[in-house]
């Protein structure tokens, strides 16, 4: 989609929701569905057009862990950080993903392929330790296991290219 | 004719139910066999999933761990009705009574109906409660109703469902508004998603026998945004009820209205809170607001509001179909009914599990879940999230009651049940629930924001083996001090992981700060990597492996690991072959 038809179905949003008290977060959220991410203008548009002051905007963008202000990676990685998830080793899972990637939690990869998100719980406890890329689900991970899936998702990405 | 259901809640669409359905789909249509295919929520047997329910003439045949690879040889039992062409997948008769040890009341439908089919729902009783609520009941007998049954806020708190409605009924004004809490957010809690995307009916019918009651004319669910498949299916659900006039103008033909939307949240564990959910409906950041005046007074646009959780409402309609001293005749005499637990972690059978109050945590460990996995050691149980405690294996006789379990230092909460084995670092454990509050903090008051990032500083010292004498006193002052003064119960709670593991494992920290051990081996910084003599094979896989050059050797002869070049990350142990890293 380009710029013009973002900017298009942003400004329908905005006039369905104008003047109904109370629905900043579901502007951010349709906002975020279209762009990938909240860019800056964007919040300041949003600010402009539902007359409200733009640090407040910024203020509950901010708030909320769903929105991010950077595009992501090709590959967006969630990996779930819950307690069932913490129990059966979410932490080296993590630790591998940023030795492999060399990208911390909320980061992206220089080449722009991947993304790295820490999320609370994913809700599939059983299969934990769990994680998300691109809202597929890789359960009962192990280190070789999330190596292994890396190395696919960089090859398929370069067999595409 | 035949029945085939497939479990499709999130936790059986990423063991691959999808996958697993689409080949059914195709597999019948091929074969041309006679049968009725759908979809249904999490049955709670998650450790199972795939499962695939076939029913010929009323009985049941569930399969288990289905893969598309498997579908074959189930068209063949569909077409002969030979059920040794399964018979692997059959569920085995100890896994099954995962399910009969239950009493399902808020799951009575997951699992069994279709949720996408008000006609199914309705099949199953939906509705029918609110009809006999609106038309043969005053809002004050249905209030009388649930108190009689005893019913608790089953998000934690536990306060009484008809004192929070009547006071809400009490309240001067004629714009009122009934909210659902399913923004589920304590790690380890699924309990709420699976009856959204397993029975979506139950809820709406439970939120409008709710708005009867106090006089609402709108009903709002907070969702979490996470939830992508529960808000899809509470979305057609809504939309049918409306089309069928179960929502909207003189319901039943009588003169209540009621109007019903979904909101959804957007990612933050303190909109739990009822005044931080009310600020985020609002538009704002969602923060708690000074309680008085409550909810019941001044919510929602400071219009007189309830909120109660899923599964609370998921109770309500079974409540006026079968009275309140149906509910009340189970459980102890402080709680009563049912609560489902998500039991989870190193627990043989994981998944949800619903059980009258007054069963022990024994019942609910080792006689439904089967116990740890691995049969290592049972540790404890950690209860009620973020907010909640963990209580160990000492306790384990705990009777689940409302009092009994706050006894503990622990809290019922909203019902994760996160089992731990003797792997598990206690002071570990505190630090990672102290992550996730310090995160989650809203930052409006300073006990939570700078208290809860104090105690985690201790903790991640005490971690890495720099604890100091005097921290685990250090930390049960600071947690007396952040209980003390918080302005919510995010803040109020958020030191009950780290006092209740003072309490019972302290042991645990002592070893961390006197002697600088992980007794479960598991904080990186105080674990050392040996190699056993006697197993190792000299084969020199993990001098290849080693990240640091640390391990060194002559092959055929054992290998050596020098600790000071060892950075602990594990990968010598986890590649040998013969079991010869030794951690400790």
């Amino acid at each position: 989609m380009d710029d013009n038809s973002k900017l298009r179905e942003l400004r329908a949003v905005l006039d369905t929701y104008r003047g109904i008290p109370g629905s900043l977060i579901t502007v951010l959220q349709k906002a975020q569905g279209i762009y990938g991410y909240l860019p800056q203008d964007v919040l300041g548009l949003v600010a402009a057009e539902l007359d409200i002051p733009p640090a407040r905007v910024f203020g509950v963008a901010t708030f909320y862990t769903q929105f991010r202000f950077r595009p992501v990676g090709k590959y967006f990685i969630e990996l779930c950080k819950g307690t069932a998830c913490h129990v059966n080793g979410a932490d080296t899972i993590a630790r591998t993903i940023t030795e492999t990637l060399g990208i911390a939690d909320g980061e992206t990869t220089a080449d722009g392929l991947f993304s790295l998100k820490c999320v609370a719980c994913l809700g599939c406890c059983s299969l934990s330790p769990v994680m998300m890329v691109n809202g597929e689900t890789y359960g009962s991970l192990t280190p070789a296991k999330v190596r292994d899936i890396l190395s696919q998702k960089r090859k398929e990405a370069q067999d595409n290219a | 004719m035949l029945e085939i259901k497939v479990g499709q809640g999130s936790c059986g669409i990423s063991a691959g139910a999808g996958k697993v359905y689409d080949a059914l789909q195709s597999a019948l249509a091929e074969q041309k066999i006679d049968a009725n295919l759908s979809v249904t929520g999490c049955i709670g047997m998650c450790f199972l999933e795939p499962i695939v329910d076939v029913y010929a003439d009323g009985s049941l045949t569930r399969l288990v761990r289905v893969t598309p690879k498997d579908v074959p040889a189930i068209a063949d039992f569909l077409r002969t009705g030979d059920a040794s062409a399964v018979a692997s997948l059959v569920i085995a008769d100890e896994d099954s009574a995962f399910l009969s040890k239950q009493t399902r009341i808020a799951l009575r439908n997951c699992g069994v109906i279709d949720p996408e089919s008000l006609a199914d729902a309705a099949a199953h009783g939906g509705y029918a409660a609110l009809r006999k609520a609106v038309t043969e009941m005053t809002p004050e007998q249905v209030i009388d109703v649930i108190k009689v049954s005893g019913l608790a806020g089953r998000g934690g708190a536990g306060f009484p469902t008809w004192f929070k409605w009547n006071a809400a009924r009490q309240s001067a004004g004629s714009e009122k508004y009934l909210i659902c809490n399913a923004d589920e957010g304590d790690p380890g809690a699924f309990m709420d998603r699976a009856v959204i995307e397993g029975d979506p009916h139950a809820l709406i019918e439970g939120m409008l026998i709710g708005a009867y009651a106090i006089g609402a004319k709108e009903a709002i669910v907070y969702v979490r945004a996470e939830y992508p498949l529960a808000i899809r299916r509470l979305e057609k659900a809504i939309a049918d009820a409306k089309a069928a006039g179960y929502i909207g103008d003189n319901i039943f033909g009588t003169d209540f209205s009621c109007e019903f939307r979904i909101k959804a949240g957007a990612g933050a564990f303190v909109c739990g809170e009822e005044t931080a959910l009310i600020e985020s409906l609002e538009g704002q950041r969602g923060m708690p607001r000074l309680k008085p005046p409550f909810p019941a007074q001044s919510g929602y646009w400071h219009k007189p509001s309830n909120i109660n959780n899923v599964e609370t409402f998921a109770n309500v309609a079974w409540i006026i179909n079968n009275g309140g001293e149906a509910f009340a005749a189970m459980g102890t005499d402080d709680s009563k009914g049912t609560k489902v637990f998500a039991l989870t972690g190193k627990i043989k059978r994981g998944g949800l599990v619903e059980i009258p109050m007054g069963k022990t945590l024994r019942d609910v460990v080792f006689d439904i879940g089967g116990g740890m996995r691995a049969d290592k050691a049972f540790k404890g149980v950690q209860l009620g999230g973020p907010s909640g405690g963990c209580v160990p294996r000492e306790l384990i006789d705990t009777v689940i009651d409302y009092k009994k379990l706050s006894a503990t230092g622990a809290i019922m909460g909203s019902g994760g049940m996160v089992i731990m084995d003797e792997s598990t670092c206690m002071v570990r454990m505190a630090k990672f629930f102290l992550e996730f509050t310090t995160k989650e903090s809203c930052g409006k008051c300073v006990a939570c924001r700078i208290g809860t990032k104090r105690l985690l500083e201790i903790l991640t010292r005490i971690c890495d083996g720099e604890g100091r004498e005097g921290d685990i006193e250090l930390l049960e002052d600071l947690c007396a001090r952040i209980k003390e003064n918080a302005l919510c119960g995010l803040g109020q709670t958020a030191p009950n992981p780290v006092l209740t593991t003072i309490r019972y494992f302290r042991d645990e920290y002592e070893a961390h700060i006197r002697d600088k051990r992980c007794p479960a081996g598991e904080c990186t910084a105080l674990v050392r990597y040996a190699i056993d003599p006697d197993k190792c094979r000299g084969c020199s896989l993990c001098s290849r492996k080693c990240p640091v050059g640390a391990i060194s050797g002559e092959i055929g002869k054992p290998f050596v690991i020098d600790s000071a070049l060892c950075i602990r990350c594990g990968q010598c142990a986890e590649v040998c072959k013969f079991g010869a890293v030794r951690k400790g």
